[in-house]
């Protein structure tokens, strides 16, 4: 009974942590994954569609809610979403403002897209674990993991957007041979260590979008993994753990959110910058 | 935990995500913000230059009321004084008619002496001539100093 209670534990863990995975099988060809193996199985020509459909569903959610504010912006009295959504810009605009010291009109929307699509992202994990898996359980889908930044593909992927732009930005202020100017010479100016700057800034340049985009993973997906075990407690206990766990992690969500959004425009201001 | 193509997915919904947030829904709100910033600051200038303006139209007002208050002492200081002259130059000339009436009453009193003197010596010289006529007369004739005594009589 005990090793019984392992195994459906372990399968318990791993059936929440697992991903719905929609990509070519060497012997089922297209299909969803039936398994982990399976999905490994599917390297990486495949997509993760529960992460896919979630993080656009956010998106577009505070897309939509963002245009309906800015549709019914009035210069008079503001009304009740709008008087957030400008409580929320006023706050990207400040934080852009101090820490964005180039002049670029495109950094603070993009900041406040990070901020509120992670932000909404994040929050997804205050829903119970069971809920959505066993709703998607009854329309046939084997796996559900509704929150994107668990993911590491999402995080990562958004880093990877974060990374494209800190290079197109390094290009155009600079120009590529100003940009490349900075990566060969610096921090040491000398012709005869080139190759040592050239490591030294190339793993400097890639390890900035790896460890914002593992950051954000590392923190969201150990909160999913604790709330799972939870999950797992007698029904007495669940909520004595859960409870506090869902308030620490409001606190949690945010923060992530608020140092993702950070660091990429300190990147970007970097970007900007003559060295 | 594997990493595939959900990694790109997700970084073009990403940059569709930011295009759209640039484009669209970015400007609006900003624009809102500061419009109504502008709005507030121009509200509050207008606010400070209103006051300005009702200080300086209160000092006006009272700069006014203090001009004409001494303007209508000057009047009311004027009307007394050319009531005064008014009636100083009444009395004067009260006095003066009063002074050449009397004088031109004594005149006439006067001359209308003269001529009643005049008439009585005339008259006396008359009568005495004529007295002196009868009596020359009724020493004469006593019939005619009857006559005589009687016409005096008449006479007078």
């Amino acid at each position: 009974m005990a090793a019984d209670n392992e195994i459906s534990a372990i399968y318990y863990i791993q059936h929440h942590l697992q991903n719905l995975t929609f990509g070519y099988h060497p012997q089922n060809g297209w299909s969803l994954a039936s398994s982990s193996t399976e999905a490994v199985e599917m390297g990486f020509w495949a997509i993760h569609l529960d992460t896919m459909g979630w993080s656009i569903a956010m998106g577009v959610l505070f897309l939509w809610l963002f245009r309906k504010a800015g549709k019914m912006a009035t210069t008079g009295v503001p009304g009740g979403l709008q008087n957030g959504v400008e409580m929320v810009i006023e706050f990207i605009e400040n934080l852009t403002r101090s820490t964005f010291h180039g002049k670029n009109p495109h950094i603070a929307p993009l900041a406040l897209t990070l901020f509120i699509w992670i932000l909404l992202m994040n929050t997804l994990k205050i829903i119970p674990v069971d809920y959505f898996p066993e709703l998607f359980g009854k329309l046939g889908f084997e796996y559900m993991k509704i929150v994107p930044t668990t993911d590491v593909n999402a995080t990562l992927g958004m880093a990877f957007g974060v990374f494209l732009l800190i290079i197109y930005y390094s290009c155009k202020v600079k120009g590529v041979g100003g940009f490349a100017k900075e990566l060969s010479l610096t921090p040491f100016n000398h012709w005869s260590l080139i190759p040592f700057n050239l490591i030294l800034e190339i793993v400097g340049l890639i390890v900035k979008p790896i460890s914002l985009g593992l950051r954000l993973f590392g923190n969201m997906f150990a909160g999913e993994v604790i709330f799972i075990l939870i999950a797992l407690l007698p029904f007495w206990a669940i909520w004595l753990l859960d409870v506090p766990w869902a308030i620490f992690h409001i606190l949690v969500v945010t923060l992530q959110a608020f140092i993702f959004t950070t660091l990429s425009i300190v990147y970007l201001s970097a970007a900007h910058e003559h060295h | 935990m594997n990493i595939n193509m959900t990694l790109i997915g997700q970084t073009i919904a990403f940059a569709i995500f930011v295009w759209f947030c640039i484009k669209y829904v970015w400007p609006p709100i900003s624009a809102a913000l500061h419009e109504r910033q502008k709005k507030i600051a121009d509200g509050l200038d207008a606010a400070s230059r209103a006051s300005r303006d009702l200080e300086l139209a209160q000092e006006q007002a009272a700069q006014t009321l203090r001009e004409t208050k001494e303007q209508a002492s000057q009047i009311l200081e004027q009307a007394n004084k050319r009531s005064s002259q008014m009636v100083e130059e009444a009395r004067d000339q009260a006095r003066a008619e009063g002074e050449r009436l009397v004088a031109s009453a004594r005149a006439e009193i006067q001359q209308e002496i003269n001529r009643a003197k005049e008439e009585l010596r005339a008259q006396v010289s008359t009568l005495a001539v004529t007295g002196a006529e009868r009596v020359l007369e009724a020493s004469i004739d006593e019939k005619a100093h009857r006559k005589l005594l009687d016409k005096l009589a008449a006479e007078l």
